[in-house]
């Protein structure tokens, strides 16, 4: 079984969060189960799987530029045995697939794992037709469909084994590009439902998802310099959420959460249906991507645009504290 | 089979009625009557002893809205009982007006949302192949259900694929929920079109159970196609090719009027 170390976090930063699961972890469960099979919709050589076709060619299907088709054939090969996983662009597989998500993985329940990349603004010049800043909150309102989003190269890998494991169907959101940056340099428990507390704080606690963790994590020793102690959660199971992580950080005096998605409906939105149904929660500052569309930018340009650097998260927390 | 028709006939006649006045599907409940009784008369291969044997046919009825006929087959093929089909539309029923998979009662697909059952069949023919399984899938669809993308998505990859295990059986009633398909959204030939995107295609009398097994039954080197040409609302006079009855509330007395049509056939 896969695991993070020094090395293997190193290898899965360069390889990104996609060529983590398709240049490594997709081999191994590939390797372990002949029922395994991979679907792409014309996403294969930027998704990094020319390792895997040459060496499982027969667990391989390329269905060209039809996402709707490839989840409906998934759901067909689910439903006679198999372990298939779907991916191309989070944009598309979620949008343009996201009856067939519905209908096929949630009203039929048939257990596919839907890989959707290059989510958030990470795609930049490619421009707004690439961005995913409405798939969390679309993923989350269908019933039976669990969402899980990692923060690095190497919890993708473990994730996506997690994932494999479940009965159920999942929603795997990859973020960032190649060279991501590290969150876990050390092996931590993954699971459906679950999170980890990368750093402990006592004055603000920053629930974060994606490769926001690790901007939150930067974020988090600027406060510091400043007198703040801040805590950071790696929320990466969004759907279960674990309530029980966010009931124990009620006694510190903010709590932000932090994502590469719009504000509505997303992680953001999860955190605070958990605390309006109870009491003694301090206020929650919600940081994520404004309702529009953006002029032609770079990642790190869109970021700034959003409010999303670790300079101005950590200015817009010690505004609200 | 033209004895297991009427009965189907006559079956979803009373089903309608039961539904009293939420109504329900008729016109494609009664066009797709024969292509139920060919494949429940004799053309799948099931057994009701092992209900999902890894070597029975698949039939994945992606027009849910023709259930009438459906459920009707399925308890004449021995996987639905009487209150099953006592129990269509009723609240906390398993029977919706559109099928929900449950392979213990033979439904193999949740249909309802069109175009969706030809895309989930053409996965299942996929595996079959790769199992070696010698298994054929069958899907039914509407001529109407073809204005949707998918369809064509799931036609092209049946051919990529090779898959001369898959059938698509067009109920072609030529009316849609809004009036005559070649007024709504004319198909020009669909025969065609099929034929363009590699199916073997077979056109014949959807009212005729005897050409329809025929059809059904004959292997191909490729994928097949067989367009049905039907009348929605088939063996009742007041409803045959009227837009209305696509869903409807059927009254006793239009009840006792049907059902003498279709029993002196």
């Amino acid at each position: 079984m896969f695991e993070i170390n020094r090395m293997t976090a190193r290898t899965c930063s360069m390889l990104g969060q996609r060529g983590s699961i398709f240049g490594l972890a997709a081999l191994d469960a590939a390797k372990e189960d002949d029922k395994f099979v991979l679907l792409t919709a014309d996403l294969a050589t930027l998704s990094g799987m020319d390792r895997y076709i040459k060496t499982y060619a027969d667990q391989f299907i390329n269905v060209g530029i039809a996402e709707q088709n490839m989840v409906g054939i998934s759901a067909g090969l689910a439903a006679e045995g198999y372990h298939p996983v779907v991916t191309t662009y989070a944009t598309f597989v979620t949008m343009r697939s996201c009856e067939q998500i519905r209908h096929y993985l949630g009203y039929m329940q048939q257990k596919v794992v839907v890989v959707g990349s290059g989510a958030g603004l990470s795609q930049g010049f490619a421009g707004n037709t690439h961005y995913t800043i409405e798939d969390i909150s679309m993923m989350r309102a269908i019933p039976n469909l669990q969402i899980l989003s990692p923060a690095d190269g190497a919890s993708a890998a473990k994730l996506f084994h997690v994932a494999m494991a479940s009965d159920k169907p999942v929603y795997i959101r990859l973020t960032g590009n190649l060279n991501c940056p590290i969150a876990y340099k050390e092996d931590a428990p993954f699971s459906i439902g679950g999170s980890n507390k990368l750093r402990e704080g006592k004055d603000v606690t920053i629930i974060a998802c994606g490769t926001m963790v690790s901007t939150a994590l930067s974020a988090a020793k600027k406060l510091e310099d400043e007198g703040i102690e801040a805590s950071v959660i790696d929320m990466y199971s969004i759907k279960p959420l674990d309530k029980k992580a966010i009931m124990e950080v009620k006694d510190c005096r903010l709590i932000v959460s932090l994502e590469e998605h719009s504000k509505m409906g997303g992680l953001g939105a999860a955190v605070a249906e958990v605390m309006c149904e109870q009491t003694g929660f301090p206020r929650l500052l919600r940081l994520g991507i404004a309702d529009f569309f953006d002029l032609a930018c770079d990642y790190d340009g869109l970021l700034e645009q959003n409010r999303l650097t670790v300079h101005q998260i950590t200015e817009d927390i010690l505004k609200a504290l | 089979m033209k004895a297991l028709a009427k009965t189907l006939r006559l079956s979803a006649l009373q089903m309608a009625l039961n539904c009293g006045k939420n109504g329900s599907h008729l016109g494609a409940g009664l066009s797709s009557v024969e292509i139920f009784a060919a494949l429940y008369g004799g053309v799948l291969k099931y057994d009701l002893q092992n209900k999902e044997d890894e070597n029975r046919d698949r039939l994945v009825v992606s027009k849910g809205h023709c259930v009438l006929s459906y459920y009707s087959a399925l308890r004449q093929a021995g996987f639905l009982t009487d209150e099953d089909i006592a129990s269509f539309e009723t609240n906390g029923s398993h029977f919706h007006g559109h099928a929900m998979r449950n392979l213990e009662k033979g439904i193999e697909f949740s249909g309802g949302s069109l175009s969706m059952g030809m895309s989930f069949a053409v996965g299942q023919a996929l595996a079959c192949k790769k199992k070696g399984l010698s298994s054929r899938v069958f899907s039914i669809v509407g001529d109407g259900e073809c204005d949707e993308g998918l369809i064509w998505e799931a036609a092209m990859s049946a051919a990529n694929y090779g898959l001369n295990n898959f059938v698509i059986i067009v109920d072609r009633n030529k009316l849609q929920y809004d009036g005559p398909t070649a007024e709504v959204m004319n198909q020009i030939d669909l025969g065609d079109k099929f034929r363009a995107f590699g199916f073997d295609v077979r056109v014949v009398d959807g009212h005729d159970v005897d050409a329809l097994a025929k059809v059904l039954r004959a292997p191909s080197e490729k994928p097949v196609c067989v367009i049905a040409d039907t009348i929605k609302g088939k063996g009742v006079s007041f409803m045959e090719g009227v837009k209305t009855w696509h869903h409807s509330v059927l009254t006793q007395e239009q009840y006792d009027q049907a059902v003498k049509e279709v029993e002196n056939v």
